[in-house]
């Protein structure tokens, strides 16, 4: 049913990152995916390191003194940014997945109006609460600890 | 003859490939007259009629409604024939097969894939009257507020283009993609439709929509307005309410009953007979 039947032309990964002439939502979707995958790389090293509790204090100290200079303060943060993202998106994303702010069938009269129209506000305000995070976060781990 | 006397010109880039031989895709560059009003399809037949008769494309109706000149022009999917080189803004048009689909010749995508996942989510009325349906009587009742509930979509031309805008076919061949599950939600808000049952089977598993996430390309890039993004979340929706029990189901709208105390107005010729 799906064989090849000439030469292959499927974008691939292609059709996440380098989307063209795409809009606003083709991003989101990417970094809701590159944010995704990263937060679970974060917890499968997060696991690894944790799990070295169980050999003992002094494998727990050694591991956790690797992981104590300020390139990880950074990195950590940047988990934080991933998770402020990925939470916000992934909330107006479930929402709108069961058909929440997407509107209802129209007549299609050119200029169309489609469901990303209906959906704008929602991201816009989903972005404005992800960048709050992203300062509030920022202030908490460079200005306030 | 002063500068501004000189014929415009355009610039078709075109994106070819031959079966046949063992090379790969390859751009060719063509420079043909600007005439006023010209869309691609028009460029690409002044291509074929006058410079290079082994250009090979698909098209048929030339005004948007056969849906098979889909094309790649300047990044994104679009009918060729319903796009004016004007409204580009570049004299240069660069003319790839939508992507997505493996390349058959040329311009020519294998849309094949599609239409088997289309095919598979029975895109068509399903109810238990067949006799019915086959040698219908009457007309089965359907309300314009009913219908307005399924029209956007049912304008689909099965073009190609929303397939070949969507990040998550770009990745995943078992999906479906939107246009064949825009068409399953269209005929499940149909009233006189009683199939939600069996496509629901159909669409568990990879293939049906639980992988979109929204990028909204197949709205974006629609010539028709159909908004598939729109119908691949209602039909959640629908699919959600329906796992957690919240869906009532209703039979499918019945046939109308014909008057029979009503004589026919002489004015008025009796249909002619069937032909198919
Ligand atoms: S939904 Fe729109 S873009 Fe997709 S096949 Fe139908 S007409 Fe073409
Ligand atoms: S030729 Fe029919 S839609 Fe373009």
């Amino acid at each position: 049913m799906l064989e090849s039947r000439g030469h292959p032309n499927r974008l691939g990964m292609r059709g996440w990152l380098f989307g063209g002439r795409w809009g606003p939502d083709r991003y989101l979707y990417s970094l809701h995916r590159i944010t995704g995958l990263g937060l679970l790389l974060y917890f499968a090293m997060h696991i690894i390191l944790t799990s070295s509790r169980a050999l003992g204090q002094g494998a727990w100290e050694e591991s956790m003194a690797r992981v104590s200079g300020p390139l990880f303060v950074i990195g950590e943060y940047l988990v934080f940014v991933a998770f402020a993202f990925h939470a916000i998106n992934g909330l107006r994303l479930a929402l709108a997945e069961v058909g929440f702010g997407v509107g209802k069938p129209i007549e299609p009269i050119y200029p169309y109006r489609t469901a990303l129209d209906e959906q704008r506000p929602i991201v816009v305000v989903a972005m404005i609460l992800v960048a709050l995070l992203i300062v509030v976060g920022g202030l908490d781990f460079f200005v306030w600890h | 003859m002063t500068a501004d006397s000189k014929p415009k010109t355009v610039l078709y880039r075109v994106l070819r490939f031959e079966p046949e031989g063992s090379s790969n895709p390859r751009w060719q560059e063509y420079t043909i007259p600007y005439t006023s009003g010209l869309t691609v399809l028009d460029g690409l037949w002044v291509i074929k009629e006058g410079v290079d008769p082994s250009l090979v494309w698909r098209s048929s109706c030339r005004m948007g409604i056969c849906g098979s000149c889909g094309m790649f022009i300047n990044g994104l999917p679009r009918l060729s024939c319903n796009t004016q080189i004007s409204e580009l803004g570049s004299s240069t048009v660069e003319v790839a097969p939508l992507p997505n689909f493996d390349i058959l010749r040329d311009l020519v995508p294998d849309l094949g894939p599609m239409f088997d996942h289309h095919q598979a989510l029975s895109p068509f009325i399903l109810r238990p009257d067949r006799e019915e349906l086959e040698k219908p009587t009457a007309e089965y009742y359907q309300s314009s507020a009913e219908m307005e509930r399924y029209l956007q979509f049912s304008y689909c031309i099965k073009c190609a283009s929303c397939i070949a805008a969507c990040p998550t076919v770009a990745t995943d061949p078992v999906y479906s993609g939107p246009m064949p599950l825009a068409q399953a939600q269209r005929y499940n808000t149909d009233t006189r439709d009683d199939g939600f049952d069996i496509r629901k089977l159909a669409l568990r598993g990879p293939q049906g929509p639980w992988r979109c996430h929204f990028a909204g390309e197949c709205s974006r890039v629609c010539p028709k307005g159909v908004d598939p993004a729109k119908a691949i979340q209602l039909l959640r929706r629908d699919l959600v309410a329906d796992y957690l029990r919240l869906r009532r189901p209703t039979p499918p709208a019945a046939v109308v009953e014909k008057p029979d105390d009503i004589a026919r107005r002489p004015d008025i010729p009796e249909a002619p007979p069937a032909t198919v």
